[in-house]
């Protein structure tokens, strides 16, 4: 039983779903809102279990003074600081407003944590490009002079470069050539296999022929 | 003697430490921040394109603005949202802001006041502008907006009932809307943009990406997806053709001097893999 | 001076203009300047849920642009022909539509079955001018989206070709499967981890449940746990959605279950870190700089995320073996990591590990769909190059846009 209730959910939501893309009249565009609704709040809830979880594994690194149990320290006190000031001292339903103590932790405290963790990746790009992009194979080369045009072409200094060239072989129309042309092939390519691989998946799982998402083989 | 010498600095090139490569690119993208200099940036056909239609609307054209990003990909997308508020103020546009991202809504307040400065004009709350806010759901706050908006964002973000402000009046879906604006850094995002509003709801679609995230997007432009402003390059030239400099035009600077040195990386690499590769195939004959 | 002069009298024109206009207006001999729109037509919005009439009308002759006088139009509705009417909505002037002479609206408000006219009001140098649609429209809802009638019969045509082989594979027939080397590497990979006595991290992406690669990840979750569990190798789990949570716990208990260590699963295989995406990374590289794993799995949808995960994944010279069906990421999972499944590779996981019959028939149906597809636009290039005809319109899901 366990097993079989969220195999007849699934089923049932997706028939309907389906259903109602192509059936416009009512009760299916009704539905389909309910279901949307009820997702939402569904999802919306679950995110106190992953709190306690949070709470409950770093408590624990702390009770039992595992070596990272400080950074388990840092994890509830910043929780903590988010959840009350949000909570208790930031005027109640207005505490997105601008200069409310939490607007301020998220402007001043939040945004540039997260800003730097993005900003990372300029980093990485350039680490994982010099160890990737080396013409080891002939299919390699193409990708690596592909690289090297869409990089110099999507900055000034391509151009600058090439300014004396005729126009089609200025480096920026290159790189737009590069990226409206093959890029676009590969990545439909790669695309429509997705989707029917997708839609596979979804048919699986709607007939309940797919069940390892339930703990099942 | 020497040429082992010789090869094994190669080698350590082909194995140069990673964080040599970032302190390379930190001085790359942070000197350029203090000097002055200009550059002429190529504009390119699918921000043209974006512009184009933007030009094409009617004056006081009703316009829903979607932000669906977090401060992490605020520098690149930050100056996008600026350059079109001011694009809206000084063509009257009637500006509807949500976002599926929690944190959009935040992004558009910030990116108002600034937008204003530049223009000398301020939007009238409830007049040409307002907030409606976040909705849980992703999608699926797009297909529900698709049956009524009102419904889908009973009050705006700071808690007012949006059947209240003049501008919302006879705004039920999607039809009522000439053009929508989508800044997106990921999940949910341009693509279900694409796939539920403007393949469902017929609506006009110009879009702005982080440079990661747009190859996904190219492949609906045209039909679907008027325009797309990809990244930093794209912002800037936005910029430069909607007559509204900012942030991106400066932030140009440090992202050609970090792709130079990238290039030069590279370059150097490859060098270094083919030089190491011929003195070991040398020596093995 | 000539300069001044144009000025003098387009100011003077526009002043002068409105009152001039009303006053003829009373006077009721000539009419108002601005000219009203033409052929209002209101009819019901078509393939809707009802509640809903389209009205059009030919624009006012007033309706330019880059002149700004143009105040646009107002929509009036009314139970009758002569009316009373009453206001709508309010749209600006300018079109967007195919024909530009035309512009089209949405009153979204309306009963089923009711008659209504329609008014349309045209407004400019602070006048007037009103037309009426000649015939009543009434509302309703439809029972099929016609426009969606190529989708359907995609659907119907995929679905059934998926059945057809899925009830092929039951009745015993072998399937072939090529060789997956992410898929194949997965023993090896967790070997590794239990030689050097550290962890393996298993990703399940930054997306929550409803999205299907979090799915195809988690069953990969499963056979990797089995494995894990064989070895006696740890196994940590972070995740970022709380959905995820609860799901990829069921999976590892099941698979430890399945390899007949019940007693050494834990809850706390499986762990909460945080729904933000950038927080998520960061908790990750965290664990993953500090523990140092053997092997790092990243199994399902990923953002700007997945190199800044791949790259410190990558520092501490761990095994990486990634699967994404996010296009804009796979460049960099193979720039960094050892194995990469690719897009429906991530899909097909599952079928290529439990070789479970109705699973590998549903492959199966999947590629005879990619051939229609790829005869289709074989077929669609010769034809579209000829000129003969508009093919890609066959393949256009939009109801009544371009």
């Amino acid at each position: 039983m366990k097993r079989e209730i969220p195999m007849i959910i699934a089923g049932t939501v997706g028939v309907v779903l389906i259903i109602q893309y192509f059936i416009p009249a009512e009760p299916f565009g009704t539905l389909n809102d309910v279901f949307s609704d009820w997702f939402s709040i569904i999802q919306a809830s679950a995110i106190w279990l992953g709190a306690l979880n949070l709470i409950k594994v770093a408590g624990d690194k702390i009770y039992r003074r595992h070596k990272d149990w400080p950074y388990a320290a840092i994890i509830i006190a910043s929780f903590l600081v988010m959840v009350i000031i949000g909570f208790f001292f930031s005027g109640g339903r207005r505490f997105l407003d601008p200069g409310t103590p939490f607007s301020q932790l998220y402007d001043y405290v939040y945004s540039p944590l997260t800003a730097m963790m993005f900003a990372l990746l300029a980093f990485f790009v350039a680490s994982a490009s010099y160890r990737a992009f080396r013409a080891r194979t002939r299919e390699a080369t193409v990708l690596l002079l592909a690289a090297f045009l869409v990089m110099l072409g999507r900055v000034p200094l391509g151009d600058m470069l090439t300014g004396w060239l005729p126009k089609w072989l200025h480096m920026s129309e290159i790189a737009s050539w590069i990226m409206n042309i093959p890029n676009i092939a590969g990545q439909r390519a790669i695309m429509i296999g997705i989707a029917l691989g997708t839609v596979s998946t979804s048919l699986r799982l709607i007939l309940g022929i797919e069940r390892s998402y339930l703990g099942g083989e | 003697m020497a040429e082992q010498k010789e090869v094994g600095f190669w080698n350590s090139l082909m194995r140069i430490d990673r964080r040599i490569i970032f302190l390379f690119i930190f001085v790359a993208i942070s000197v350029p921040m203090f000097l002055q200099i200009n550059l002429k940036i190529p504009t390119s056909p699918e921000v043209e394109s974006l512009v184009a239609t933007l030009d094409k609307l009617p004056d006081g054209a009703r316009v829903l603005v979607s932000l669906d990003y977090d401060p992490g990909s605020e520098p690149e997308l930050q100056p996008m949202a600026e350059t079109f508020f001011g694009y809206a103020l000084r063509r009257k546009f009637k500006v509807i802001v949500i976002g599926l991202w929690p944190q959009g809504p935040i992004q558009a307040e910030r990116a108002k006041p600034i937008a204003e400065r530049q223009v000398g004009r301020q939007f009238e709350y409830g007049i040409d502008y307002v907030n409606l806010g976040y909705q849980a759901g992703n999608e699926l706050v797009i297909q529900r907006m698709g049956s009524s908006i009102p419904q889908t964002f009973p009050v705006d973000y700071f808690g007012k009932p949006v059947a209240d402000f003049p501008m919302m009046q006879g705004v039920t879906n999607f039809s009522n809307i000439d053009y929508v604006f989508n800044l997106s850094a990921g999940y949910p995002g341009t693509v279900e943009w694409v796939l539920f509003a403007v393949d469902r709801f017929n609506i006009v679609l110009g879009a702005g990406n982080t440079a990661v995230q747009a190859p996904q997007v190219y492949p609906y432009l045209g039909k679907q997806l008027k325009g797309i402003l990809g990244g930093m390059k794209g912002g800037a030239e936005f910029e430069i053709l909607t007559g509204l400099p900012g942030r991106a035009v400066k932030y140009m600077t440090g992202q050609t001097f970090a792709h130079t040195i990238i290039v030069l990386f590279i370059i150097m690499a490859n060098i270094a893999y083919f030089t190491t590769r011929k003195k070991e195939q040398g020596g093995l004959s | 001076m000539k300069h001044v002069n144009l000025k003098f009298l387009i100011t003077a024109f526009f002043i002068a203009g409105p009152v001039f206009a009303q006053t003829l207006a009373d006077s009721g001999a000539v009419p108002a300047i601005v000219r009203p729109a033409e052929e209002i037509r209101a009819f019901d919005t078509p393939n809707d849920a009802g509640n809903s009439i389209t009205i059009t009308w030919k624009r006012s002759p007033d309706d330019i642009a880059d002149q700004g006088r143009f105040e646009g139009y107002d929509i009036l509705r009314g139970k009758s022909v002569d009316g009373p009417f009453e206001l709508v909505l309010s749209v600006p002037g300018g079109s967007n539509e195919r024909n530009p002479l035309y512009k089209t609206c949405l009153d979204n408000n309306t009963e089923d079955g009711a008659e209504y006219y329609y008014a349309v009001d045209a407004k400019a140098f602070g006048t007037a001018a009103r037309a009426v649609s000649k015939m009543p429209a009434k509302s309703s809802q439809q029972w099929f989206n016609t426009s969606l009638i190529n989708m359907l019969i995609a659907v119907i045509f995929l679905s059934a070709a998926i059945l057809y082989y899925i009830s092929g594979a039951k009745s015993g027939k072998k399937l072939y499967i090529r060789k997956i080397a992410g898929l194949e590497a997965v023993d090896e990979a967790v070997g590794r981890a239990t030689e050097m006595g550290r962890k393996i991290f298993f990703i399940p992406g930054t997306q929550d449940m409803d999205n299907v690669q979090t799915i195809a990840g988690l069953t990969i979750l499963g056979r990797v746990a089995k494995v894990a569990a064989e070895y006696e190798a740890k196994i940590d789990v972070p995740v970022s959605r709380s959905l995820v949570m609860v799901t990829a716990r069921e999976v590892v208990k099941e698979a430890y279950y399945n390899a007949g260590r019940p007693d050494s699963y834990t809850d706390d295989m499986v762990y909460y870190l945080t729904d933000d995406q950038f927080g998520y990374a960061a908790g990750i590289d965290g664990l993953v700089v500090r523990q140092k794993p053997a092997t790092i799995f990243y199994q399902g949808a990923f953002y700007a995320e997945s190199l800044i995960l791949a790259e410190t994944g990558n520092s501490i010279g761990a095994i990486q073996i990634a699967g994404t069906a996010m296009p804009s990421q796979l460049p960099f999972f193979v720039a960094a990591c050892d194995y990469t499944l690719i897009g429906e590779e991530l899909f097909a996981a599952s079928a290529y590990l439990s070789h479970e019959p109705k699973l590998l028939g549903s492959l199966k149906g999947q590629d005879l769909g990619k051939l229609v597809i790829i005869l289709a636009i074989v077929i669609g290039l010769v034809i579209q190059l000829s000129g003969a005809f508009d093919f890609a319109s066959i393949f256009s899901v939009s109801a009544g846009g371009e």
